[in-house]
């Protein structure tokens, strides 16, 4: 019932209710929240709470399926005329960015055009994470309901104008985009040079537009609304048939799978029939959901996937970091996309000076993890800085008694 | 189901460059190559000893100490066979290797070890360890080798370093090494190659070695010597040594660009200003432990400001 950033569904069912596919599941009265729709039809059987990958208990509906994938009545094609019908819509489609970070899509698109102007739609199709590829098979395979997206996108919401930033290392998808928005100039296709973290909101925004969004701020302080493709093409699909958002593409790799692959996937499904799904030479002992740089362990295989894992990564015999001085080379400095010093903020959460950490701006860090990965002392840089986060927290919070 | 109970809970991220310490410390050593083979030609087999015996004297007074303050034995970062190496590069190739085992153990134990070991040391070993010899034993130090003294079967044919001296050898052989000095400093081209070298690795950043080099050039033609007196300066005494090995060290330079600058253009200013106005003819090590000194200041003054943070709000 989370699985947006948000406040989290109630559900709308009980236990031996018969649900149908698309059936709307959990909801909530809060504006910074999506709905959740069943993807299979059968009898709910239990609810109750499962840990979810960030730790915390989430209330969890299950359905056993009866394998007959009956359409729920309340399928059909939503009528919009207006602005508020089209955010309205989406809100009912239970959209959440598809990237990962799980935002509720309708917050995004319900901007007030007299406070805060938007010009600019920045599509983000970076993907600048390894391994992970359902983006850029959206980009290829959905390329119209892409582009169908981003026009309803633009034309509900009176936006001038659009930029697809792609990463230059695919070629066939920007070949395929720039032929096909050749007719339509406020679109634009960037080619945008294979770096992580490429595909950060804010690393994006000044990237494409070089507009900065300042600490604090939102992407439409500065003008820019950005979309992950996958969602765009979803919101397309569900303009046009009224499907909620009840499955995704998921990629399936790691350096054991024999075959990677994307596949569509039922929002719900458990994280041990995909990988019973996989191809695999040997057995994962680690399993990542989302990229390498920035995904989570799972720690259940009977994790339900959301709507927001984009990937699962099957390792085994991940190599292991022996931890040595830092040598001050200063890797770390040159990696961080938005220029903090991650050698300076360990030395200043490891003797926990609270000032240096604000001053030094452990704030901003946006967890990305290049800093850990270029580290060649290995140390876990961008972890301490999440401590370091947590620490500023309490330390406020203990302020504030 | 598969019996997947046993999983590595991790934090991000799960993928580690292939960058080492001990790997970047190989590609330094790589990078001294050149130089060691340019300082074997000029002065013989006995330049590879003197630099074998300071390597060897370095990691074992490493070892030694790990042993003896029971700490966690380092000399596999291969950091020490660096300091080794730069240490018998900044020595004339006929000290009295007692002098030169002194020098190891004052780079090694006192200015490294005794600061907490590898990234902790504040001033350049091989530098301050060139510093202590040449104070404790100056005639020792500036007695040099004439090159191609070996071929003759004549041993210590002193020759005085060009910035002292009244005869000058030509431009040429000033680049290619045909000099008096010490063992690894004379052969400029050794030298840039294994800059560019570290360069192209990604090793060292090239804002250090060209702000040094270029300062002390830019100086010299303002203060009115002729292009070839600037040239003289910068392929004489220890600058190309010291600008591409020793003012790159990490421990002791700056972190970020902008701070390797100001370091690059302080070592140029005090190496100038020392060679001018000194009694002494030689300043780049006292310029690099001065600007060593200077780091931490130049660090807190050149931190970068974070994307979107607040103007002034870093003050």
């Amino acid at each position: 019932m989370a699985q947006h950033i948000g406040a989290p569904c109630e559900p709308l069912v009980k236990v031996g209710d018969y649900v149908k596919v698309g059936e709307k599941i959990g909801d909530t009265d809060a504006f910074m929240s999506a709905p959740i729709h069943a993807s299979v039809s059968g009898t709910v059987k239990e609810i109750k709470d499962v840990v979810a990958l960030n730790g915390r208990l989430c209330k969890t509906v299950v359905i056993e399926s009866d394998n007959r994938m009956q359409l729920s009545p309340d399928i059909k094609q939503p009528v919009v005329n207006s602005r508020e019908d089209f955010v309205k819509a989406v809100r009912e489609s239970g959209a959440v960015g598809l990237g990962g970070a799980g935002f509720p899509t309708h917050v995004k698109l319900a901007f007030d055009p007299d406070k805060t102007p938007i010009d600019t739609l920045l599509v983000n199709a970076a993907e600048c994470e390894p391994y992970i590829t359902s983006d850029y098979r959206e980009l290829l395979e959905n390329t119209d309901s892409v582009l169908g997206g981003i026009k309803l996108i633009m034309k509900n919401l009176e936006i001038p104008r659009c930029i697809i930033g792609v990463e230059a290392d695919k070629p066939e998808a920007i070949e395929k985009l720039r032929k096909l928005t050749a007719p339509t100039p406020a679109i634009k296709v960037v080619t945008l040079r294979s770096r992580f973290p490429q595909g950060a909101e804010k690393v994006l925004i000044r990237t494409l537009t070089g507009r900065t969004v300042r600490e604090g701020k939102l992407p439409a302080d500065v003008g820019c609304m950005v979309m992950n493709v996958s969602t765009c093409g979803f919101i397309h699909s569900y303009i046009r048939t009224g499907m909620p958002l009840i499955k995704r593409r998921i990629t399936v790799d790691g350096n054991i799978v024999n075959a990677p692959a994307n596949f569509f996937v039922a929002v719900g499904t458990l994280l041990h029939d995909v990988v019973g799904y996989a191809s695999m030479r040997k057995q994962p002992d680690k399993i990542i959901l989302g990229g390498p740089m920035m995904g989570n362990c799972a720690f259940d295989p009977d994790t339900p996937l959301g709507k927001t894992t984009n990937a699962v990564l099957l390792f085994n015999g991940a190599p292991e970091y022996k931890e040595s001085p830092c040598i001050r080379c200063g890797r770390c400095i040159r990696a961080c996309a938005v220029n903090l010093a991650p050698t300076e903020l360990e030395h200043a959460y490891d003797r926990r000076d609270a000032e240096a950490l604000r001053k030094l701006k452990v704030n901003l860090c946006m967890n990305c993890g290049s800093c850990s990965y270029v580290c060649p002392a290995k140390h876990s840089l961008a972890e301490k800085n999440q401590l370091a986060k947590d620490f500023l927290r309490s330390s406020d919070t203990n302020k504030g008694k | 189901m598969l019996p997947l109970n046993k999983l590595i809970v991790e934090p991000s991220p799960h993928i580690k460059s292939a960058w080492t310490t001990q790997r970047v410390m190989l590609e330094v050593i790589i990078a001294l190559c050149p130089a060691l083979i340019a300082s074997m030609v000029l002065f013989g087999v006995k330049a590879l000893t003197l630099t074998v015996i300071c390597c060897t004297a370095c990691v074992l007074f490493e070892l030694l100490f790990c042993i003896i303050t029971k700490k966690e034995r380092t000399i596999s970062d291969l950091s020490a066979v660096v300091t080794g190496m730069l240490l018998a590069f900044n020595l004339p190739v006929d000290i009295p290797v007692y002098m030169a085992m002194i020098g190891c153990f004052v780079a090694i134990v006192i200015v490294k070890m005794l600061f907490g070991g590898i990234g902790q040391n504040f001033a350049n070993p091989a530098v301050t360890a060139r510093i202590v010899l040449m104070l404790s034993f100056s005639k020792a130090m500036t007695t040099w080798t004439a090159p191609f003294a070996y071929k003759d079967g004549v041993d210590a044919v002193t020759s005085a370093t060009p910035l002292t001296s009244d005869v000058l050898p030509s431009l040429t052989d000033m680049f290619l090494g045909n000099r008096g000095g010490c063992v690894g400093e004379t052969c400029a081209l050794a030298l840039i190659i294994g800059g560019v070298y570290l360069i192209v690795r990604g090793i060292i950043s090239p804002v250090t070695p060209v702000a040094f080099i270029g300062s002390v050039m830019l100086l010299e033609l303002i203060s009115g010597g002729s292009m070839t007196d600037a040239l003289y300066q910068v392929l004489s005494g220890g600058i190309m040594l010291g600008a591409i090995f020793m003012a790159t060290d990490y421990s002791t330079t700056p972190l970020t660009a902008k701070g390797k600058l100001v370091f690059g253009l302080g070592c140029g200013l005090l190496t100038f200003a020392i060679r001018e106005f000194a009694s002494m003819p030689e300043g780049v090590s006292y310029s690099i432990l001065l600007m060593n000194i200077l780091t931490p200041y130049i660090d807190k003054m050149t931190m970068p400001r974070a994307l979107g943070a607040k103007r002034g709000a870093d003050k």
